[in-house]
């Protein structure tokens, strides 16, 4: 083909249906509402969350996965952009962190040392071990498949920051469940979760993130 | 021209042509084409790569901005959108290629010199890859690409709606691109 003749063929094809951006929100929106029912139908939410809601260790926590979910989120939003700096909105990711640490902090200050290893094993890792990535499939299926219709420059680390992003919103899901709420087990369990989930988009990106 | 007016000028076109303009696009494309050989026709005589695989590698630069345009953001500049893309679409083929780029890619804003010779067909068997495709799609490419036809003719010609033609020319392009890919892949 001459590439006059494709040139040809691309013109005809000149309207753009679907803009990048509303793509993503859309896939996203459907990916949290899958996850956020998928907890409700199962679990459900935690009985005693009203009066739960105003201690400082719940609002932690709620702050903490809410910060993160939106923060790597933004930067996966923003790898699929060619031409779009990354800087500002990767260092945005220190901010949870930085408030996880504070957290922590403040935890071992508060807590006696003799229940920090209490604290810390909380009452069901095992539930949070499980339900943090499993609640990520669907943003992560989203996710991956919005930023599969950008142009991410690296597909593994694309890959790997769609799962984060996963892995937040999961995490930011399931803390209107969980009953453990030390800082401590936060760091922990939900720490395990998230990261299983970016390896998981990490490798998935690295497959299905080429264009 | 001077760059700022021709990127200006590039993202006037491509801003119509994301709305339906044909004209404004097929201008787009003619315009950026000529920049975009001359960067690769020297990254192909860096490694002493025939000639012939220069338009291979601007069809498929060609295809990838094609398929991306819906995330250039149109409030932005073109020009780092651009050039993104194509520096990254252009490291990649070549790679495929079993060539290695060492040396950075550069800016298709700065580039100045614009290579409007075009070595005819690429060097890609065309015919095998559009075997690739199914039916339509195939007619279709074969129909607007060879026949120089319309979407109205061929749809009238192959007795499809015009959006069920419209339709499959965007899966026949995105079918291209994969099969540019897996193509380039078995040769490696």
């Amino acid at each position: 083909m001459k590439t006059n003749d494709l040139i040809n063929l691309l013109a005809k094809d000149a309207r753009v249906r679907i803009r990048f951006g509303r793509i993503f929100l859309i896939a996203l929106a459907i990916g949290v509402v899958i996850s956020a029912a998928l907890l409700l139908s199962t679990l459900g939410l935690r009985r005693n969350m009203a009066d739960m809601i105003e201690t400082p260790r719940v609002l932690f926590k709620l702050g903490f996965t809410l910060l993160l979910a939106v923060t790597a989120t933004r930067l996966a939003f923003r790898i699929g952009k060619p031409g779009v700096s990354l800087q500002s909105a990767a260092l945005m990711l220190v901010l949870p962190l930085a408030f996880l640490i504070v957290g922590i902090v403040t935890e071992l200050f508060v807590v006696p040392q003799t229940a920090w290893a209490s604290s810390m094993e909380g009452r069901f890792p095992a539930f949070c071990l499980f339900f943090v990535p499993t609640l990520s499939i669907a943003p992560l299926a989203a996710i991956l498949y919005s930023v599969r219709q950008g142009a991410p420059e690296n597909p593994g680390t694309a890959g790997a920051v769609a799962g984060l992003a996963a892995g937040g919103i999961a995490a930011a899901i399931y803390a209107w469940h969980c009953p453990d709420d030390s800082p401590l087990f936060l760091a922990t369990w939900y720490s395990i979760g998230i990261l299983v989930a970016t390896a998981a988009g990490f490798l998935l990106g690295r497959k299905i993130l080429r264009w | 021209m001077k760059h700022s007016a021709r990127e200006e000028e590039w993202a006037a076109w491509m801003r119509a042509a994301i709305a339906g303009d044909i004209k404004a696009y097929d201008r787009f494309l003619k315009a950026v084409t000529p920049y975009l050989r001359s960067i690769a026709r020297r990254r192909c005589d860096q490694f002493g790569a025939p000639s012939s695989e220069v338009e291979d590698v601007v069809q498929e630069v060609l295809l990838a901005v094609h398929l991306k345009r819906g995330t250039w953001d149109n409030s932005r500049p073109i020009g780092p959108w651009l050039s993104t893309i194509v520096r990254n679409k252009l490291i990649d083929s070549l790679r495929r290629r079993g060539r290695h780029v060492s040396v950075p890619i550069e800016d298709v804003m700065e580039t100045l010199e614009a290579d409007h010779h075009e070595d005819g067909a690429d060097r890609v068997d065309v015919d095998r890859m559009l075997e690739g495709l199914g039916d339509p799609q195939r007619e279709i490419v074969r129909s607007i690409s060879l026949g120089g036809a319309g979407i109205r003719e061929t749809a009238e010609r192959l007795q499809m709606t015009e959006g069920a033609v419209r339709v499959a020319l965007h899966r026949a392009l995105k079918g291209l691109a994969a099969l540019y890919r897996s193509n380039t892949r078995e040769n490696e």
